[in-house]
């Protein structure tokens, strides 16, 4: 049950992008959202679903695997769509009763679902092939600079890796703790609100007891071996751009300013009305 | 007959990278009473098998029999197999939550539906089972030694009065003096109430005092299942499977390669003993 979550997961596999520069992929990925979310035309939607599939493709993970993630905005993603099918003004194409399907909604509801869903695949496409140490590592370096602001960058940093860390552990305790309460008899599932969240005491006082106890052997094994917050420590294996990176760099900005030349000039390739 | 498992296979995450083959094609007969030992290398598959157990996996393949009846059935009672078959996992401990020893034990009873004269009885039982002695019952088990907190937790799971109890690890991280205690007491309460015990361990020394029967697994499949003194003569097919025969099986052997005529099928310490000043004194 909780194993099928997978936004957030890394998938073990050798692929280019597997092996590029989380500052690359945590920029692209940036870059991704931002072209998702300032377009809405049609052609410009070809060119975006394009260079995902072949990300995704790049990337070596199962088309299925990646998909499943979009399982846990199903509910969403139908409750957008639906309102934004049903509630847009304009031109109206089919009335059902007191609901009307207009020409606008349809256009914004399945430009919204795509967003959505788009959004999903493509930052889980970063997870899946970034290990939570590159990208705590890339994002430090990225918002270096912030320092000078006093930012707690470091800290930031690594407060992210420890939660990323320890969110599958805490997951596979939480499963480990449900079959033992399970096994004396706990039922976790049947019943009202009130009886469930009753029914959640044995599952979270030993959850919050083991993840007290986690963080104090860190924090002990932490302080055994030195560590004193970020200042003037080094890594061992710091970040460098390699020649790969760059070619990746000059794909990325060509495939945004293409995104970019696709929307001004739409209106002058054939109409296409959905 | 009472568990029978028939040809078990079990599967992780099928279909992606992280797919594993954790059982394949286990088989075996366990009957009322026995007292048996699971032994194998870490990962080998142990703790997933007894989770089979009592239903908390469900096989990808094969059938599961609980006196004679198939548990995968849909009009199968999967909460009364979960009262039959006790299952006590690694460090049990972990799963305490209330703020007394005593409603802490009295979770399982409860859950089970009893009225409270019997649940309080049981629960009282079941912390004499133990050694828990009356001046703790009101304690906060969070206060308690790690053998006690672990001895807590398995008179929780000993209230329910199973008919079968699975024990992973029960001795892991206690001192030699907490895990003979632990051991002992499940010794006892096999030959006290006759239910029928599979202790999950991987150290050998362990389980020769107590088992009759040993299940070897390794790498998910069933590799050995024979009564213990037969699975310790076959030390060396266990070596190669990262595990070992008791100490004393190889001071045997040993001696029996030097020249002694001494008989290499004895598992205790005691037996050893024994054995050695029987020939000591021939010669």
């Amino acid at each position: 049950m909780i194993r099928d979550i997978t936004i957030g997961q890394y998938y073990p596999v050798d692929s280019i992008l597997h092996r590029m520069d989380p500052r690359l992929k945590l920029n692209g990925t940036l870059l991704f959202i931002i072209s998702i979310f300032l377009f809405d035309t049609f052609y410009g939607y070809i060119a975006i679903t394009m260079f995902m599939i072949s990300i995704i493709k790049l990337s070596k993970v199962p088309f299925k695997f990646i998909l499943r993630g979009l399982k846990a905005i199903v509910v969403i993603l139908i409750f957008t769509m639906t309102f934004n099918l049903f509630l847009t003004q304009g031109d109206i194409l089919i009335r059902l009763g007191f609901l009307k399907i207009t020409k606008q909604g349809l256009h914004s509801s399945i430009f919204m679902g795509l967003r959505l869903s788009y959004l999903i695949l493509g930052s889980s496409l970063m997870t899946f092939t970034t290990t939570p140490n590159q990208l705590t590592d890339g994002l430090e370096r990225l918002l270096w600079p912030l320092r000078r602001i006093k930012v707690p960058v470091h800290e930031i940093a690594m407060m992210m890796s420890i939660a990323l860390r320890f969110i599958p552990i805490l997951l596979e305790e939480t499963d480990k703790i449900m079959k033992a309460q399970m096994a004396r008899g706990a039922d976790f599932e049947s019943g009202g609100v009130v009886k469930r969240a009753k029914g959640l005491v044995p599952l979270l006082v030993p959850l919050f007891v083991s993840a007290f106890r986690r963080a104090n052997d860190l924090a002990m094994a932490m302080e055994a071996r030195c560590y004193r917050g970020g200042e003037g420590r080094t890594k061992m294996k710091p970040l460098h751009y390699s020649r790969r990176d760059m070619v990746a760099y000059i794909i990325l900005l060509s495939y945004f300013a293409l995104v970019i030349i696709i929307s001004i000039y739409e209106k002058y390739l054939p109409y296409f009305s959905l | 007959m009472q568990i029978v498992f028939d040809h078990v296979d079990y599967l992780y995450s099928g279909g992606t990278s992280f797919e594993k083959h954790a059982l394949r094609d286990i088989s075996f007969k366990i009957e009322k009473g026995e007292f048996i030992g699971l032994i194998g290398h870490t990962g080998s598959g142990k703790s997933t098998l007894i989770q089979h157990m009592n239903g908390l996996i469900k096989a990808t393949n094969g059938k599961i029999y609980y006196n004679g009846e198939d548990i995968y059935d849909k009009n199968y009672n999967m909460s009364q197999l979960r009262s039959k078959v006790g299952l006590v996992f690694q460090y049990p401990e972990h799963q305490l939550f209330e703020t007394t020893v005593y409603k802490d034990v009295y979770f399982g009873p409860k859950n089970l539906g009893l009225d409270k004269l019997e649940a309080d009885l049981r629960t009282y039982e079941a912390l004499k089972m133990v050694g828990i002695g009356e001046e703790l019952l009101d304690a906060s088990p969070f206060e308690l030694s790690g053998g006690q907190k672990r001895r807590v937790a398995i008179a929780g799971i000993l209230a329910m009065r199973p008919e079968v109890l699975v024990l992973d690890e029960p001795t892991a991280g206690l001192d030699p003096r907490g895990r003979d205690e632990i051991l002992d007491q499940i010794a006892m309460l096999h030959k006290e109430s006759k239910i029928t015990i599979i202790l999950v361990t991987h150290s050998m020394e362990d389980v020769a005092n107590y088992v009759d029967r040993i299940l070897v697994m390794n790498n998910g499949s069933l590799a050995m299942d024979q009564e213990t003194r037969s699975v310790f003569s076959r030390y060396k097919e266990l070596e190669e499977i990262h595990l070992a025969a008791p100490q004393v099986t190889y001071v045997m052997n040993t001696l029996k390669e030097k020249g002694f005529p001494v008989n290499t099928d004895v598992t205790t310490v005691t037996e050893a003993k024994n054995e050695i000043t029987r020939v000591l004194k021939i010669i």
